[in-house]
């Protein structure tokens, strides 16, 4: 009896101590419809969502939470990604030993595989809220454009996993990489042996050729090297993150300002 | 035991496994009504209940523990990469159920005039504090305890250092690309490399602009929109799902075709008799030689496509499709036809190469453009 008390005393006087205060701005224990509804605004990660919602939206069974988990696995990319990025070096070089020496060294080298199954499982959860998002019919009117931005989302996902894939250059990924490459080499027009980069000649002077091509583009070289390394890794670690993130700020804002959740009318 | 694993060795050979599903496909996933009374009165719709779940689980698990025992199974199923493969499988299993089975439900409510559940829901305000909140915290508690998990008991794949002049046969891309990898059995890389994945992003984008249906938006329905999910489901099940799993596991050396329970032998000889087209209406059916001009010499198959991409979508709209056209309108019809005849042209050109050998039907290697 006077221990439970005692905590709810210690907890009472946590609660007004001032650092407590200036953090937690609706206070500690929230029991009141007002503070509940507080703490949705105060807060700028909840204040996400709306505070209130009808009763299906938040259901398991209806969202599955497929988007939530996107995102949530790409959060958990990011910070495994920045720990893995201390120890990886991306040249010819040193890349594969950087990974050998992750496993072997660090210790908890946990990271990498985390890093890895967490990529494949982004890809999976993305799949699924698409399936889950066209099943409700949740694409119609207000909502065309946010599939659209979905669909954005999901190529960006892919190529995110496709870029990482290259990063161990063992066997697996150069051979991998090499199977995309050849086809961006086969791209009409603008890749070397793709159907119409002859026409663009002037006479014997081509200026679609293997060194100026969208494979060449891509690779950074004719092959699989060096050049495709750094290329790989500047957007693996840079440029399609940024990217992402862009859209999925956009996806979010368009799920809030096209009335929420979809659901019947 | 052995018959059984040759059975299913032979049944998985895309000729005959793909041709099951297409020929079962629209009696589980009925695109209209007529299909659809079918599709009731062969009580398939039995399957979206909790009975009929239970038994495709069953099936499922028995199948993968049947196939465990065997060693070439156990080699390519539990090889680290694949293995989110087999989850995929029976995650996408899985959900393709529970959103039918809630869109049955619902569409049984909604015959007794009830609404669907989620209305019923909806009634209901709840705040996202602490509703939401902790559905929210639960999962990603989940999500990180799984990965957790499955980083201490598989480690990351690494392979040999990378050596450009060894290639590994196969040399397969990410799981999530073979699809694409599989369709360049078929198609030449502008195609299935350049072409296709262009076409499935465009059209997966024009999916809201081109379904006009204003029916079953904000809650599982099957019946007030068959012939969407029917299409939707074609595509991302058996063009998608099917050719992911035939190029993990069932494409071995030499992208040859392997049953699961075949050991990959890499001297494995498969006849290669294809012929284009052209050689097949010059050379065999008219006994003459191939023209020399490029223009004549392809002119069968020129056609062929013309009237495939320009004909067909008139006449279907006349005929099969004349619903179709009367709802969607010119445009959309057009766009819709379009992105359709596209994707389909992927298993008609599977059936002419395993029927005919055809291998082009307009073949202009000079300027790499073969179709
Ligand atoms: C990186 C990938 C993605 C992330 C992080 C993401 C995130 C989210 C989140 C958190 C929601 C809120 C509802 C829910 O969780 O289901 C949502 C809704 C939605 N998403 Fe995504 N999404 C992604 C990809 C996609 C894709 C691939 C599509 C479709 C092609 C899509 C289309 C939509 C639509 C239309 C909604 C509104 C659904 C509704 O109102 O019921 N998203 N997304």
């Amino acid at each position: 009896m006077s221990d439970s008390n005692k905590k709810k005393e210690m907890w009472e006087k946590i609660q007004k101590n001032q650092i407590f205060r200036a953090i937690f701005r609706t206070g500690g224990s929230i029991t009141t419809h007002k503070q509940r509804v507080l703490v949705t605004l105060n807060n700028v990660f909840l204040h996400l969502h709306p505070v209130r919602l009808p009763k299906h939206a938040v259901k398991v069974k209806y969202t599955w939470c497929m988007g939530g988990l996107s995102f949530f696995i790409f959060l958990v990319l990011t910070v495994t990604g920045i720990l893995l990025m201390f120890y990886y070096r991306p040249t010819v070089e040193y890349a594969y030993g950087d990974i050998v020496d992750l496993s072997e060294q660090v210790p908890l080298g946990l990271m990498r595989e985390i890093h890895r199954w967490s990529a494949h499982l982004m890809v999976i959860t993305v799949w699924l809220h698409m399936f889950r998002v066209f099943m409700t019919g949740s694409y119609k009117p207000p909502r065309e454009f946010n599939w659209a931005i979905g669909v954005i989302l999901l190529v960006l996902t892919m190529l995110m996993s496709f870029t990482g894939y290259l990063l161990p250059w063992d066997q697996l990924a150069i051979w991998a990489i090499t199977v995309g490459a050849n086809m961006a080499k086969a791209t009409p027009f603008i890749g070397s042996a793709g159907p119409g980069s002859s026409l663009l000649a002037i006479g014997d002077v081509n200026f679609v050729h293997s060194a100026s091509d969208a494979g060449f583009a891509m690779l950074g070289g004719r092959f699989v090297g060096e050049g495709a390394l750094l290329r790989f890794y500047v957007l693996h670690c840079i440029g399609l993150p940024f990217v992402i993130m862009l859209f999925m700020i956009v996806h979010f804002w368009r799920v809030r300002k096209d009335g929420g959740i979809s659901g019947p009318t | 035991m052995e018959q059984i694993k040759d059975f299913i060795n032979i049944i998985s050979a895309p000729q005959i496994s793909f041709t099951a599903i297409i020929l079962l496909f629209f009696f589980i996933f009925p695109p209209n009504d007529l299909f659809y009374k079918i599709h009731r009165g062969l009580r398939i719709h039995k399957l979206w209940t909790k009975g009929g779940g239970i038994t495709i689980f069953s099936f499922l698990t028995i199948f993968f523990i049947f196939g465990i025992t065997d060693q070439n199974f156990r080699m390519i199923v539990t090889k680290p990469d694949n293995v989110p493969i087999v989850a995929l499988l029976y995650l996408v299993v899985f959900f393709l159920w529970f959103s039918l089975k809630q869109a049955y439900d619902n569409d049984k409510r909604i015959d007794e005039g009830k609404g669907p559940n989620e209305a019923e829901d909806a009634k209901q305000k709840v705040l996202v504090w602490p509703d939401l909140v902790y559905i929210e915290l639960i999962a990603m508690v989940s999500v990180a305890a799984l990965l957790l998990v499955w980083a201490v008991a598989l480690g990351a794949p690494l392979e040999e250092p990378a050596n450009p002049t060894v290639s590994p046969n196969p040399s397969k891309a990410p799981w999530y690309f073979l699809g694409l990898q599989e369709m360049l059995v078929y198609f030449d890389p502008w195609i299935a490399g350049v072409l296709f994945p262009t076409v499935i992003m465009l059209g997966f984008i024009s999916i809201p602009f081109l379904d006009n249906n204003r029916k079953g938006s904000g809650y599982f329905t099957f019946k007030e929109r068959k012939m969407a999910i029917s299409i939707f489901l074609f595509f991302w099940l058996v063009l998608w799902i099917f050719l992911i799993t035939t190029g993990t596991f069932l494409r071995g050396p030499n992208w040859n075709f392997f049953g699961p329970f075949e050991y990959w032998d890499k001297h494995k000889l498969v006849a290669l008799t294809n012929v284009n087209l052209s050689e097949l209406f010059y050379m065999v059916w008219q006994n003459k030689q191939l023209p020399s001009n490029i223009l004549l010499r392809e002119m069968p198959g020129f056609l062929l496509v013309g009237a495939y991409l320009g004909l067909l979508p008139l006449i279907l709209a006349k005929t099969l499709f004349k619903k179709v056209y009367e709802r969607l309108g010119p445009i959309r019809y057009s766009v819709f036809i379009i992105f359709l005849l596209i994707a389909i042209s992927l298993p008609i050109k599977m059936y002419l190469r395993w029927g005919f050998n055809i291998k082009y039907l307009v073949s202009i290697p000079e300027f790499f453009f073969n179709i």
